[in-house]
């Protein structure tokens, strides 16, 4: 049976199919619905976990119990899960246990373009890199085989083009792997200095035999033969590049990312007239290609930014373009913004309006930095918000400390904010951090976390406690505030602000979107007692707009959160009904 | 058969995703190679977002580029303008006459330019507008815009109602299957 399936669908299929039963991920756009669509499988285990570090932790202890493991995050959440993943090279695996990473190029929905590739080279571990949704639950099951055939972990590379998009995928039964009885490997598992010398030679020896491997492997395959040029290409770029040239042009398709084949690409070298080397984001394969003595075109021609499409293949090559028409008056940008009723929106208005210092974080909240609230000083990666506040009040002391805040998701908190509000009660600066708690895992689109008090399945779980969490770890004021409630907000703002010691704001509400979430009627504009002041727009609410020169709220947006009301000094923004 | 190519453009929130799932389900069943390209994330939040549906013999690229596109349905004016770029020549626009501020509108840094379809038409561009807000108002929900708007598109595909009404069964929940059904007919006649 064929299906329709998104790249990640069809990636958790693969791990049905392949006989998986872990799965631990942390959600990360583009990598989110791989973990989602594994958990419909009731026989696969799947979590979220608190981070990517904690995701790869599990996976490999399910692995070291001997079942086929997995987890999924975004490029950066790599960078969370190296440290595991450096040593996990030197264990090796029982169960196959496999990682899947999803870049972002032209970051759709991220905070950089880094290219995962460099981590698998680094950590000395197998990459595959499918190139659609069919191949992609094909190449699962080769990586877990890979997995166990050759004792390592393997890294699935996917990009946002491969997995949010949909093609047909050839369905089949799962093949059921049964994990044997556990055995004790001290040398293999205990990676302390006596042990980890004896394993990195093993490592060594396991990059040669899969170097092997590459040469032989289905996955890697020259198509076309007898040109003047010749492309080697991998992933999407793959389709991109047929897209442009059909069957006429030989290209030697990369399945196997890491390590490289190397006598296939002298083969396929010597074969073909001028090689090109077409990649997204770093020029990784071009630079080995030249390591060889071979020469190859490559990031003089393709950019090193950005996501490619056919246009930037024609472009390259100096193919026309087909016609196009644009109209000259300019469009205005649409970027993203607060959804009309979000909670985030009332504590920015309030920080914005102190011109209080923000640190920020990832998550839907980023959006805070956005024009009219420009309400966000720096934003880095993930828990840094928290951290970077403590160092930037221990270098500005009391100047900055009465006026400076960290604002931070309630997923982003556990994920790894946690760790520097404990740096600011341990040594004592006087930070003011806010969580910003919409009880979900907001941006990546609504997944639980460990304080909604629900797992991945919808069913009840143990909720951290917010509140007593930040007392246990040694802050002593700490309140709960309604970001609906301005006046409420911003005396706690203040308050917090002046105090002479650390203190956390937990800004509660959840977030509009969420399903059990009831609208409340849209407000509108009663255009007599409007005076145009726009104070409202303030607010940078996309349901709010000037008609004429009166305030006029889209009643298909505004879900009645009132915040506007609070701003209005004519009493013009008035309850409206269904 | 070439491969053809459809863009779904809008706000973000608007419901492009299931105007995708029911073009995929209904090409799919017609027996095409189709591949289907979404955005998930960040710009879901009220951004700018497309959706690209490609379909024929042999499907390579799940994206559109400039020039490419032989269809784009969009949900709101300024959308269709931001992508008239991606209409190959002869291509046709199909959208829905409702104007949706974007933030730099909204806090006085542009404004919105209202007869910009009349320029695009100006040049030759082959623009069909609908109300689909009223439409789907009249179906029952404001949110069945989706739906209103593949009415329309329907009546330019040389595929049977009875096809595309059998994939809305497929794809939307049954309770709203019948309020679906409305908009689609309103859309296919209006």
């Amino acid at each position: 049976m064929k299906k329709l399936m998104l790249g990640n669908e069809a990636i958790a299929r693969g791990l049905y199919e392949a006989g998986v039963r872990v799965v631990s991920s942390y959600p990360g756009t583009p990598s989110t619905e791989i973990t989602e669509f594994a958990a419909k499988y009731d026989k696969i285990y799947c979590e979220w976990a608190p981070n990517e570090k904690v995701a790869a932790e599990v996976a490999f202890g399910a692995s070291l119990r001997g079942v086929r493991s997995a987890c999924a995050m975004k490029h950066v959440g790599l960078n969370v899960a190296a440290d595991p993943l450096f040593t996990l090279s030197y264990t090796g695996v029982n169960g196959g246990m496999v990682i899947f990473v999803a870049d972002d190029p032209a970051m759709h929905s991220s905070q950089n373009e880094q290219d995962s590739r460099h981590y698998a080279i680094a950590a000395k571990v197998p990459m595959l890199e499918p190139s659609d949704a069919a191949e992609a639950k094909e190449f699962v099951r080769e990586a877990y085989r890979i997995s166990e055939e050759y004792d390592t972990p393997v890294i699935v590379r996917s990009c946002t083009r491969m997995a949010h998009s949909q093609c047909m995928v050839e369905l089949c039964d799962r093949e059921e792997h049964e994990p044997g009885a556990y055995e004790k490997k001290p040398q293999k598992y205990i990676m302390a200095p006596a042990n980890a010398q004896k394993r990195h030679p093993f490592v060594e020896q396991r990059m040669n035999e899969l170097k092997e491997l590459a040469e032989v492997s289905a996955l890697n395959r020259i198509e076309g033969s007898g040109s003047d040029m010749g492309i080697i290409c991998s992933g999407t770029c793959y389709q991109y590049v047929k897209e442009v040239f059909g069957d006429s042009v030989p290209v030697l398709k990369l399945g196997i990312v890491n390590p490289l084949p190397e006598n296939l690409i002298r083969e396929f070298a010597g074969r073909v007239g001028k090689l090109y080397v077409i990649e997204e984001l770093d020029g990784i394969v071009e630079n080995h290609v030249r390591t060889l003595s071979i020469e190859c075109v490559g990031k003089e021609l393709f950019p090193p930014v950005g996501e490619f499409n056919q246009a930037v293949i024609r472009a390259a090559f100096g193919i026309p373009e087909p016609q196009s028409i644009t109209p000259d008056t300019p469009v205005p940008v649409r970027p993203p913004v607060m959804c009309a009723g979000c909670p985030h929106r009332g504590m920015f208005y309030v920080l914005a309006k102190n011109k209080i210092t923000v640190l920020g974080d990832i998550g839907c909240y980023t959006l805070g930095s956005a024009a009219p609230l420009n309400a966000i000083d720096s934003v880095l990666c993930m828990g840094a918000s928290v951290s970077g506040l403590h160092g930037f009040n221990k270098a500005g002391g009391a100047e900055n400390e009465h006026n400076s805040v960290c604002v931070i998701g309630d997923s982003t908190f556990i994920h790894s904010g946690v760790t520097g509000l404990i740096d600011i009660a341990y040594n004592n600066s006087n930070s003011t951090v806010i969580i910003l708690d919409n009880s979900i895992t907001g941006m990546t689109g609504h997944q639980q976390n460990p304080t909604t008090g629900y797992n991945i399945k919808g069913d009840p779980a143990t909720a951290v406690n917010l509140e007593a969490l930040c007392h246990a770890i040694g802050i002593r004021r700490v309140r709960v505030v309604d970001p609906y409630n301005l006046a409420e907000c911003e005396s706690a703002v203040k308050e917090e602000l002046a105090a002479d010691e650390a203190s956390v704001i937990i800004s509660r509400r959840p977030c509009v979107l969420l399903k059990n979430v009831k609208a409340k009627p849209p407000v509108k504009v009663n255009t007599d007692k409007c005076v145009g002041c726009k104070m409202c727009m303030r607010l940078g609410c996309p349901a709010i707009s000037i008609k004429g020169s009166k305030a006029h709220i889209d009643f298909t947006q505004c879900v009645g959160c009132d915040v506007c009301t609070q701003l209005c000094r004519f009493d013009a923004i008035e309850k409206g009904e269904r | 058969m070439e491969t053809k190519n459809v863009m779904i453009v809008g706000v973000g929130g608007q419901g492009s995703i299931l105007a995708s799932k029911l073009l995929g389900t209904l090409l799919t069943g017609e027996g095409y190679d189709v591949k289907v390209s979404e955005v998930h994330g960040m710009s879901q939040r009220g951004g700018s977002v497309v959706t690209y549906v490609r379909f024929g013999d042999k499907v390579y690229s799940p994206v559109v580029s400039e020039g490419e596109a032989d269809f784009i349905v969009s949900f709101e004016k300024l959308e269709a303008a931001r992508h008239s770029v991606c209409l190959r020549k002869g291509g046709k626009i199909i959208v829905n006459t409702q104007e949706i501020d974007p933030m730099p509108v909204i806090t006085g840094a542009a404004s919105y330019p209202s007869d910009i379809l009349k320029e695009l038409k100006a040049k030759g561009v082959y623009i069909d507008e609908i109300d689909a807000l009223s439409l789907a108002e009249q179906a029952g929900s404001a949110k069945s815009v989706n739906i209103v708007l593949m009415g329309r598109l329907a009546k330019y595909f040389h595929i049977e109602k009875d096809k595309w009404i059998a994939a809305i069964e497929k794809c939307v929940k049954p309770q709203f299957v019948e309020m679906n059904k409305r908009a689609f007919e309103l859309g296919y006649n209006a």
